[in-house]
């Protein structure tokens, strides 16, 4: 290992060398103590987070012989997992012991999903990028059957390996046919051999349709969707939160990058393709997102949307020319990092008022126990009321700036159609996401909540996250410009 | 494409193999269905070698066709789930799926037959090629990275077996409390 071998993956190396002591100082740690596997994790997530100094400023590594790099584009993709996954351990920190489900594995399988995640956004090689996602995906198949007591958990676990070993099995053939038509699976190999006329086109561009199904899978984007309600519904509330964000997040790490680096040139088939199956994940999600009555299937619809709007954003980035395709990865970027925060807010807000700890019939995942929240706990409620909005994007919130920003890049890419789908479906979403508002101030009701420190916390962080970018968008913004500046040439 | 012995032995056991592979799919029996597998995985081994590669080809004979495959026929026999009960989706679902596979064979055989892509001779190798010890440096410098990964996903599938097998404590710690 050379230096610049190490340094691109300090980061990662924290990350896996603490992940395996977390998993044996566990075993120390009292069974009714857990709390503190919770704290050395947190731990372990600022330490692989100050990993990154190691790094260039504005530079770019490429380490293990093109395998991994490290430049601005995995730097934010890191951090945003890295947040993300802090504040699924503040969710979890009373979550957990409340349903009954707390063990220190938790955190440490936490840590090895970021740690596949931070891998999706660092891979410039197929192999690696299969491996990451597996990484990523095998924690997340065991956490959904953490609640095995209950049926609908261990059928989430079960569907959720199933359809995702299936997905797997796409991408690996995909990435088969691609190093059959270019000879290699390194991205920037396989960009030079993709570059001018590969003769072998036909067997390419299989190639690359079956790595868009393998990683469609992934993100939830129709047609590869139907797994999507079934798990978020029966995984437990955190673990769905981190899943509908970090996996997403994952998942379009690598596409983005895979799709924009090393097949710029067939763009023209591919953007299509993208543009399509985004029309379609929009309009299914939205639409199926309204007939629901439970809050974590209405939830798991509106994540399927939402990769819609993010896959217009890679739609967007086949467009012709390097500024207009970087301007479109950052549009995605962007909305990626507003997904991520308005969206662990709500299931912040979701596992509050879920009743986990009483033997009622009622479960709190009905979207009727959310009546009279507006006057129980209005801060709560507000909260609730901010994410919502962001979700549909209506201004002053980052959901907002999210939106304008994606359909912009449709527009300039030519996306006239798409961008029009996107404002429709996101005008028929704002009939179920205010529906909530409507029923927390407008109806009658006594909710039960829970108020913990560590859970209010993490939702006034994200609604006030969701609320500042909301109005200031500028630093996220010239962020998300920033990691994507010399990504497209 | 020359016909000589190998292309012809190649047609015959690739025959075999998609052979195997639906008699895994199609036959009620799970043990059945193991042993079509075990015919699929050796007929790739024998592939494997044609390929100039004996050291996968071994590997690939006891690794999966052994080592494997008695763990699956140990489970499935200690499960007792010998026999399939009658499949539970119906009839429309599979029409679906048999159109959705042929519409993906057809284009997959689009692209290996129709799309111009000229089979080509294989170019010939380098002394030791294939061999373990080529095979221990590839592994070991060129794909650390890659072979360090797997490593971790081991370790990783290997916690999860734990975590979703070991049940005593969960089901105690849960109390009275827990959720129906």
């Amino acid at each position: 290992m050379t230096p610049t071998d190490f340094n691109a993956i300090l980061p990662i190396l924290v990350l896996a060398g603490y992940g395996c002591v977390l998993l044996l100082v566990d075993l120390l740690v009292p069974e009714h103590r857990k709390r503190i596997t919770a704290w050395l994790a947190l731990l372990g997530l600022a330490a692989a987070a100050l990993g990154h100094v190691a790094w260039p400023a504005g530079g770019r590594l490429v380490a293990f012989g093109g395998m991994l790099v490290a430049d601005g584009y995995a730097l934010f993709f890191n951090l945003l997992f890295l947040g993300s996954a802090a504040l699924t351990v503040l969710l979890a920190f009373n979550y957990l012991p409340r349903t009954g489900l707390e063990r220190g594995e938790f955190y440490v399988l936490l840590l090895f999903t970021v740690l596949g995640m931070m891998l999706m956004g660092q891979a410039a090689d197929l192999i690696v990028v299969f491996l990451a996602l597996e990484l990523l995906s095998i924690p997340l198949y065991i956490l959904s059957g953490l609640a095995r007591s209950r049926p609908s958990s261990e059928e989430a676990a079960l569907k959720y390996f199933l359809l995702g070993a299936f997905s797997s099995a796409f991408l690996v053939y995909g990435i088969a046919l691609v190093y059959g038509a270019t000879g290699s699976t390194n991205l920037e190999l396989v960009l030079a051999a993709a570059n001018g006329g590969n003769p072998r086109l036909a067997l390419l561009l299989a190639g690359v349709g079956l790595v868009l199904v393998g990683l469609g899978f992934k993100v939830a984007a129709v047609p590869f969707h139907m797994w999507t309600p079934d798990v978020y519904d029966g995984a437990p509330s955190v673990v769905t939160a981190f899943m509908s964000v970090g996996a997403k997040a994952g998942g379009f790490a690598a596409l983005l990058r895979i799709f924009v680096v090393a097949f710029p040139d067939l763009a023209g088939q591919w953007g299509f393709v993208a543009a399509v199956i985004a029309a379609l994940t929009m309009i299914l999600g939205n639409f199926a997102a309204i007939a629901q009555s439970n809050i974590k299937r209405m939830l798991a619809y509106s994540s399927i949307a939402h990769a819609g709007y993010i896959l217009m954003g890679l739609a967007a980035a086949s467009a012709a020319g390097a500024s207009l395709r970087e301007f479109a990865v950052g549009a995605a970027l962007f909305y990626l990092a507003a997904y991520t925060v308005t969206n662990l807010g709500a299931w912040a807000v979701v596992m509050a008022v879920e009743r986990a700890d009483s033997g009622t019939a009622s479960t709190g995942l009905n979207l009727s126990d959310y009546a009279g929240l507006g006057w129980r706990r209005p801060g709560l409620a507000l909260a609730m009321a901010l994410f919502m909005l962001s979700l549909t994007g209506v201004p002053p919130t980052i959901g907002f700036v999210g939106k304008f920003y994606v359909f912009r890049a449709a527009l300039d890419a030519g996306y006239l159609w798409l961008a029009l789908i996107g404002v429709l479906t996101s005008l028929a979403s704002a009939y179920y996401y205010l529906r909530i508002v409507i029923i927390m101030y407008m109806q009658e009701g006594q909710p039960v909540t829970v108020s913990r420190p560590a859970l209010n916390f993490a939702v006034a962080v994200t609604a006030l996250a969701t609320f500042l970018f909301g109005i200031l968008p500028g630093p996220l913004m010239s962020a998300a410009t920033n990691a994507v500046m010399g990504f497209a040439r | 494409m020359p016909v000589n012995v190998e292309t012809v032995i190649f047609f015959l056991l690739a025959a075999m193999a998609i052979g195997a592979a639906v008699g895994l799919l199609l036959s009620r029996n799970a043990v059945h269905s193991a042993l079509f597998l075990v015919l699929n995985f050796a007929v790739v081994s024998v592939f494997f070698l044609f390929l100039a590669a004996p050291f996968i080809a071994m590997v690939q004979v006891t690794v999966y066709a052994g080592a494997i495959m008695v763990l699956f026929l140990f489970v499935i026999m200690l499960l007792g789930a010998e026999l399939l009960r009658g499949g539970a989706s119906g009839r429309w679902h599979s029409a679906l799926a048999v159109v959705l596979a042929a519409g993906f064979v057809g284009v997959l055989g689009y692209v290996a037959f129709f799309s111009g892509i000229a089979p080509e001779a294989l170019p010939n190798v380098d002394a030791g090629f294939g061999g373990p010890q080529l095979l221990g440096m590839d592994l070991f410098q060129t794909y650390l990275l890659p072979f360090e990964l797997t490593s971790l996903l081991l370790l990783v599938a290997m916690i999860g077996a734990v975590v979703l097998t070991r049940d005593a404590r969960t089901r105690s710690a849960a109390g009275p409390g827990a959720r129906p």
